[in-house]
């Protein structure tokens, strides 16, 4: 063949001399006349000094190339031009090189030192192209030079270059496996890149090098989930695709019980073949019941929670499925297939339907997948049952995949439907379509046991077509749909039997012989009939048909001997001198079975339970059964063959291994495992109920309990999420470590350092007290990344006991300066009942202290209401404290939950992306304000400068305190400042420009209804009162302040800690903890109906926020909202409502 | 073992008549004979589309597209996913539509070097570097009449000089520094109805796939919106890689810098049934009589739901079936052709004036003794109908952020049968 093609090209070549569009080339006439004499003047015009003959030169090179023909004897004169100033003659020498470098090894080293130069270049671009020829080059010599280039290159500035590194290493890889383990330090590296541009690239050098090393992607799966939107499209394919396999060995199976479900029915379908079908469903039914009870059995031992990360992923891939890339669609759908829980399945149908109007080729491969998922999940594709409908113009191989697909989706209700476009496909001129459509009606048949008749008719209708090999194809698939029920069809059997005349396509002969003999028993009277016709025209039939005759004779002897004895006889005559040995073996054979003479065996006996046992009927099935063990939209599954390099997709592990794995570490921090800080935490519990055990011995125990419940649901929230949207996993896991820092920051302060030193606190306030402004950084600049309240807590404990002392000291100083903020933060808490009244007044010099101290009140310093009674400042301080370290578990953590909008999209804004959370933080300079924690990230490539708020629009009463400007930002940085809103209780919008050097940005923030208020801390007696209060204090009339609402709650959250992490999600909240008697420990059942109730304020006019769930059984519940400001309740019960239900 | 060979090793083209014309690879060179396999396949195969995409061989495997009658057959050695190579090479074959107006074996060899230099550019080792067209043409310049005269003359290059910026962008598929005098945005709507009728009348299946093409001139970078008035009736879209998806999810507004020049900007399908208008019909009766020789054909097209717009360059074709010999019919209208060897049937029908309904009427003559045939032919209509668009989807407004000038605005409606046929 390729001499032929080598012809082929001749003639091509000569043809197209002189052919116009060569005119820009005057010297093309010889290109491909292959007379390589001609290349000498190649080589002159190489050598010579001008640009555009090289350019020429190498233009005919390379169409030499295109087509096949040797050029390696250029090598020299190509390679002197390596250097060459001219940007394409560079380039195609370069084709040239990378073509030949392997052929010519030696002359290849003399173009290694341009690259070399290339590569230390100032230009990314050139670097990046250097490094590309550089490592396209196959010759083995230069491996250490491409390791240590590729090495150099990914730690490049540039990501650009960056991912020329990483394409690189597979190609290393090819030449010299042996460099693998290196290869596997730089993939590492190159994965912790945080660039969309370097993930795709480097995990596809991932797959090729080291797809077994799974561990590797622990720490960087996160960032592959939220990178990945973003990705350029063909790494999106080949992220989901490995993040597929990677998810089906750290997660559980989303449908664990349901599998077993699965599992059964394939048992029952593999013993069943040997059922009669008819009881086949009800046994079917049964045994899925049976299984259910056991599933359901096993489901209640160990309820499944899916990991936040496998949500993740989950969520993060969906909106792929509108990808205009084929390919990308189907990564996500396969994704879908093998890692959603059923009931989510079904969202890809609606992207595979769509690719189905692309190219034939990808509906070809797109329907192959399709067919396999249709017979796991046939409900997901039946919405769809008309697009699959085949057209007159479709290519038969799309056609008869579409045939597939029907016959998978066809069940009891659109049977008749699918059966009427059988009836259209049959008449079709394609008839190897046609043969697939009656193959196609005999499995409707044998899978629907409704149609099974009419199905049959219509079969037998076909037998009368005028299409032979229609006919003989409905005769084999009537054959297979016979052999289920014979007794009833011996009328079909007749009329086949007339057919024999007719028929001469040999595969529908033998069938019909075969049927007759088979069921002779029920047609005694035309069997011998045909016998005699069949002896009659023997020596004409084909093999198969001879060897059906024999056997047919063989069975009517055992059955019918006296009437067919002569027959047999004369048959076995004629086949003992056949031409084909097989018919005369098998003439012997059977002559000796069962014609009994002296020498017959002993087998001769048992000849009729040979001949007529019961045969099995043909299971009619798919052939795209069990091909989804191969990962769908692989080469593999296409193909139902393992193709080379098949990562095999595992199974689904029985239990998860440890998902702290996937946390990521913060540098420089603690690098304990949260997990076992956590334990520690709770060792540390009893220490703290005793020291409270002072203060308040009737309290501490609720409180030790609360403490108890409070951070296993906490840390139950993070390591299995309940669905819960955990938007920044990074916040996440940071938070969590933050936690264990602040248990040891109490005894250590240096930390205190390290975290200043880490996030540059933009405070405008300098205080002049630098001792205090440590400690102060520390308190506002942790809370700000970690996100939840019961840490802000801590941390505030942490200060308050360590820092009593100074705080006395410092009080005059700074008196002044805080007097503002004193009196509103200490006219706050309105909630205080009114005889407390005289005693705050008194108090407000200690405030002023702990304001001058940190201003804001936190929700630690808002809490201990009830301790403002108390005269002594220190007392009052120390109290403060004991009861905050044991009250701070109480609230559950709602960390990772923090939810982050965007601000500025970082196209819109040019590479600046800014998102903002609200971080619920006391927002230090004024109390009245919310803390609205931004993060500027700059992905453009030049810095931005000069990042401030300018312009800012507010409605009436809503202040603005910006963030100090932000000077430069490096590309590729982040940074996070705060700055503090008060939206006046409202939720309408802060609207502003933020503004770089060059630019100005129209932006606006708008605060859920849950952020408007800072959580309080009351025991469930004062909230009892307080709700008391508000009730009677407007006018006695109920529903001013008081909002109702019934709900049902969703399953998944109908669990205590459920409840009380959706509710603190939504609104900033602290939980009140309830009576001793319900939580203390897991064996004593819950109380009937328990009230999980939440305090708060409103942030500007502190109004009490009281919010009370009351769960009843089967997810019922009540939720009633409290709150002076009518429409902060109404939008409150709204939203907390919705985060309930969803 | 090991199989470091992954993603697309080498590119055959093929042409029509089996010859390899050319012959690109990206790693170790992998001799034209591997291409054996693919010939026998397309031997098998009774039409060309019928040849499987996906041919293994005991050493690679070929995955192939046909497009513009040419196979492009890629050859890889171990696992990858099959669409991400089909989508590959569809890609390349886009490509080449965009720079040479025509994807042919002629335009392809008479610029052999361009398709070099982008294949080189496209892939790197096998696996997709720069497929973004706005990259591409900054990389290598498309081969204009002019620009090859001048190369001529000058020696100038068709390889862009500057370094392609766009590759390290945050927004890849545009350009920077884009300049026009006249800023333009034009929107095409492009519907096609997709539809199986039945012999009765009765619209068995019927969809619609729209696309909005644009063609975007605009300098600097633009950050455009782009809203309906009705965003319920779209089903299921897909994105150009430039819209927002979270926008469109909050909003249904579409938020996009867009690419330079021509792009596709969204798909989208309408199901619903009840929704699709059916914009034509066609009366007929072709009868085959046993035993006669003559068969008759009658075919009366008439516009229905066009929302008076009317119904332009329809084209009719149908296969006939195997036993007719030749065909003698009348058309009111447009011209019509028989092939006696292919069996094709086709009229030209042009406008339909709803007064004067256009008829096709006649007789056939079929094989003299053979059975009559048992299959009615299927009926493929293709029409166009102008400034509107089936579904009823209308474009609100299309706003321009970003840049100070004003821009001017286009949008434009078309509805086309796709695959619309009638079963008789």
């Amino acid at each position: 063949m390729s001499a032929s093609s080598a012809f082929n090209d001749e003639k091509g070549g000569s043809s197209n001399v002189g052919e116009p569009e060569y005119g820009h080339d005057p010297a093309s006439g010889g290109i491909f006349s292959s007379d390589y004499k001609r290349h000498d003047d190649l080589k002159e015009m190489l050598d010579s000094n001008k640009d555009s003959l090289k350019l020429e030169a190498m233009k005919r090179i390379v169409a030499m190339i295109a087509r096949g023909k040797n050029a390696s004897d250029l090598f020299p004169a190509v390679v002197k031009n390596v250097a060459c100033k001219n940007i394409e003659v560079k380039k195609l020498v370069y084709v040239y090189l990378v073509r030949y470098a392997e052929e010519q090894q030696d002359l290849a080293l003399l173009s290694i030192s341009t690259f070399q130069r290339g590569l230390k270049d100032p230009n990314q671009l050139i670097r990046a192209s250097a490094l590309r020829v550089l490592s396209s080059i196959r010759v083995t010599i230069i491996v250490p030079i491409m390791m240590l280039a590729i090495k150099e290159a990914a730690s490049d500035m540039s990501p650009y270059v960056r991912k020329t590194a990483a394409h690189a290493i597979p190609k290393l890889y090819s030449l010299d496996p042996e460099q693998k383990d290196c290869l596997i330090e730089v993939i590492e590296k190159l994965l912790a890149d945080k660039t969309t541009l370097v993930a795709g690239s480097v995990v596809m050098a991932f797959e090729e090098v080291c797809p077994e090393r799974i561990d590797l992607i622990h720490k960087n799966y996160r960032k592959l989930c939220n990178l990945l939107i973003d990705v350029e499209e063909w790494g999106q394919v080949v992220i989901i695709n490995m993040l597929t396999r990677y998810a089906r060995t750290q997660f559980l199976n989303p449908n664990m019980n349901e599998s077993l479900l699965e599992e059964g029915g394939g048992e029952k379908a593999f013993y069943g073949s040997d059922n009669d079908d008819d009881t086949d469903d009800e046994e079917d039914k049964e045994e899925k019941e049976k299984k259910k009870t056991e599933a359901t059995a096993i489901v209640k031992r160990k309820p499944y929670v899916m990991d936040p990360d496998h949500r993740l992923l989950l969520r993060n891939t969906k909106p792929l499925l509108q990808s205009r890339n084929a390919a990308v669609v189907m990564a996500v759908a396969q994704l879908y297939f093998h890692l959603a829980p059923k009931a989510e399945v079904g969202v890809i149908a609606k992207a595979l339907v769509r690719l189905m109007r692309s190219h034939s080729e990808v509906q070809y491969v797109v329907l192959q997948n399709v067919a396999t998922m249709s017979i796991k999940r046939r409900g997901m594709f039946e919405p769809y049952l008309k697009s699959f409908y085949i057209r007159s113009t479709d290519p038969t191989q799309i056609k008869v995949l579409k045939l597939e697909v029907l016959t998978n989706l066809a069940n009891e209700t659109n049977i008749s439907t699918i059966l009427r476009e059988f009836q259209t496909y049959i008449k079709s001129n394609d008839k190897d379509f046609v043969a697939a459509t009656i193959q196609a009606i005999g499995r409707c048949a044998t899978n629907i046991g409704e149609v099974r008749d009419t199905c049959l008719n219509g079969l037998v209708q076909l037998l009368s077509n005028r299409d032979e090999l229609v006919v003989a194809e409905s005769v084999v698939v009537i054959k297979k749909l016979l052999q289920m029920q014979p007794e009833q069809h011996s009328d079909i059997i007749k009329h086949m039997a007339k057919l024999t005349d007719n028929i001469q396509v040999p595969m529908a002969r033998a069938s019909i012989l075969w049927l007759i003999g088979e069921y002779c028993e029920h047609v005694p009277k035309i069997a011998p009939d045909v016998l005699r016709k069949m002896a009659k025209t023997f020596t004409n039939e084909e093999d198969i048909v001879k060897l059906q005759i024999i056997n047919l004779a063989a069975k009517l002897y055992l059955t019918n001997s006296k009437q067919t004895k002569l027959l047999t006889q004369y048959v076995l005559n004629l086949a003992k001198y056949d031409q084909n040995y097989d018919i005369r073996d098998r003439a012997r054979f059977i002559r000796q079975l069962i014609v009994p003479t002296d020498k017959s065996g002993a087998l001769s006996k048992y000849a009729k339970k040979l001949f007529l046992a019961l045969k099995p009927a043909p299971v009619l099935e798919s052939p795209f059964k069990d091909r989804d063990h191969f990962q769908l939209g692989s080469l593999s599954h296409l193909l139902n063959a393992k193709a080379g390099g098949y990562q095999v997709l595992p199974d689904w592990p029985e239990a998860a291994p440890d998902p702290s794995v996937r946390n990521v570490e913060v540098p420089e921090w603690t690098k304990c495992s949260s997990r076992e800080k956590r334990k520690e935490k709770k060792a540390d519990k009893p220490f703290y109920s005793d020291s409270e055990g002072e203060s308040g011995p009737t309290e501490s125990a609720d409180s030790a309990s609360d403490t108890a419940s409070g951070s296993e649901s906490g840390s139950g929230s993070e390591e299995s999420g309940s669905g819960s949207e955990s938007e920044e996993s990074n916040e996440d896991s940071e938070s969590a470590s933050e936690e264990d820092e602040e248990e040891e920051g109490k005894k250590k302060k240096k930390n205190v350092e390290k975290i200043k030193a880490r996030k540059p606190v933009p405070e405008s306030e300098s205080e002049p007290s630098s001792g205090e402004e440590v400690k102060k950084s520390e308190k506002k600049s942790k809370p700000r990344i970690g996100s939840s309240e019961s840490e802000s807590e801590e941390d505030e404990d942490s200060e308050s006991e360590s820092s009593e002392s100074e705080e006395e000291e410092s009080e005059e100083e700074s008196e002044e300066e805080t007097k503002k903020k004193k009196k509103t933060t200490a006219s706050k808490p309105p909630s205080k009942p009114p005889k407390k009244e005289n005693k705050k007044e008194k108090k407000e010099m200690s405030l002023l202290d702990f304001d001058d101290f940190d201003p804001a009140p936190s929700p630690s310093q808002v809490t201990p209401l009830n301790n403002f009674l108390s005269s002594s400042l220190v007392t009052d301080l120390e109290g403060l404290s004991l009861t905050d370290n044991v009250l701070s578990p109480t609230t559950i953590v709602p960390s990772g939950n923090l939810k982050t909008y965007e601000l500025l999209h970082r196209i819109t804004g040019e590479g600046l992306s800014v998102e903002y959370c609200f971080s619920r933080q006391p927002f230090s300079p004024d109390p009245h304000m919310v803390a609205v924690k931004i993060q500027f990230t700059n992905s453009a490539t030049s810095e931005a400068k000069s990042l401030h708020v300018e312009d800012a629009k507010l409605q009436s009463g809503m202040r603005i305190k910006e963030f100090p400007e932000i000077e430069v930002l490096p590309a590729g940085e982040t940074v996070s400042v705060v700055m503090g809103i008060d939206f006046c209780d409202s939720t309408q919008a802060a609207n502003f420009q933020l503004c770089t050097h060059t630019r100005k940005f129209f932006v606006s923030i708008q605060p859920p209804v849950g952020e408007l208020m800072m959580p309080i801390f009351m025991t469930e007696n004062e909230f009892k009162k307080e709700q008391e209060t508000l009730l009677q204090s407007l006018g006695q009339l109920m529903g001013m302040n008081e909002i109702t609402e019934k709900l049902t709650l969703e399953e998944k959250c109908q669990g205590e800690h459920a409840v009380v992490q959706r509710v603190t999600t939504a609104a900033n909240l602290s939980r009140v903890p309830c009576g001793s008697d319900k939580e203390c420990s897991p064996p004593v059942p819950p109380p009937p109906f328990p009230i999980h109730r939440f305090a708060g304020k409103t942030v500007t006019s502190g109004s009490l926020v009281l919010v009370s769930v009351v769960t009843k059984e089967d997810g019922a519940a009540q939720l009633t909202v409290n709150c002076e400001k009518m429409v902060i309740g109404t939008m409150l019960v709204k939203d907390i409502l919705q985060a309930l239900t969803q | 073992m090991q199989f470091p060979a992954k993603m697309i090793h080498s590119l055959f083209l093929v042409n029509s008549s089996g010859d390899i014309f050319l012959e690109k690879h990206w790693k170790s060179v992998v001799s034209r004979s591997v291409c054996d396999y693919f010939f026998e396949a397309q031997e098998r195969a009774s039409e060309p589309e019928n040849v499987p995409p996906v041919i293994p061989t005991p050493h690679h495997y070929l995955i192939s597209v046909l497009r513009h009658r040419i196979y492009f057959v890629a050859v890889i050695q171990s696992e990858v996913p099959p669409l991400f190579v089909i989508e590959f090479l569809h890609r390349v074959v886009d490509t080449f539509q965009d720079y040479f107006g025509v994807c042919t074996e002629a335009a392809i060899k008479d610029n052999v070097v361009v398709v070099y230099e982008l294949l080189e550019e496209m892939l790197d080792n096998g696996f997709p570097l720069a497929t973004e067209s706005n990259i591409l043409k900054e990389l290598i310049k498309p081969p204009t009449i002019l620009r090859t005269v001048v190369n001529t003359i000058t020696g100038s290059t068709n390889v862009g000089e500057q370094l392609p910026t766009g590759q390290l962008s945050v927004v890849p598929w545009r350009r920077t520094g884009v300049k026009y005098t006249n800023n333009e945005a034009y929107f095409d709507v492009v519907e096609e109805i997709d539809a199986i009728i039945d012999k009765s009348g009765s619209t068995i299946t019927a969809e619609i796939q729209g696309v909005i093409d644009a063609c975007v001139k605009l300098t600097g970078m633009p950050d455009l919106t782009l809203s309906f008035m009705n965003p319920r009736l779209l089903d299921d879209v897909s994105f150009h890689p430039c819209v927002r998806f979270k926008r469109w999810e909050a909003e249904r507004i579409l938020s996009f810098i867009p690419p330079d020049g021509n792009f596709r900007l969204l798909s989208y399908h309408v199901s619903c049934q009840n929704l699709v208008a059916i914009p034509v019909y066609v009366k007929h009766n072709i009868t085959f009589r046993e035993g006669s020789s003559q068969g008759r054909f009658e075919l009366t097209l008439g516009p229905k739901q066009t929302m008076g717009k009317g119904l332009e360059a329809v084209l009719i074709s149908s296969q006939l079936p195997r036993g007719v010999l030749n065909t003698n019919l009348n058309p009111s209208q447009g011209t019509y052709n028989f092939d006696p060897v292919t069996k094709l049937l086709s009229w030209d029908v042009g406008k339909i004036n709803p007064q004067k309904l256009p008829s096709l009427k006649g007789s056939m003559s079929l094989q003299a003794g053979a059975s009559k045939p048992d299959e009615n032919p299927t009926i493929n209509i293709q029409f166009k109908i102008q400034q509107s668009a089936l579904s009823g989807l209308k474009v609100n407004r299309l706003d321009m952020y970003g840049e100070k000038y004003k821009p001017f605005k286009g949008i434009k409606y078309m509805t086309k049968a796709g695959k619309f046929q009638v079963r008789t």
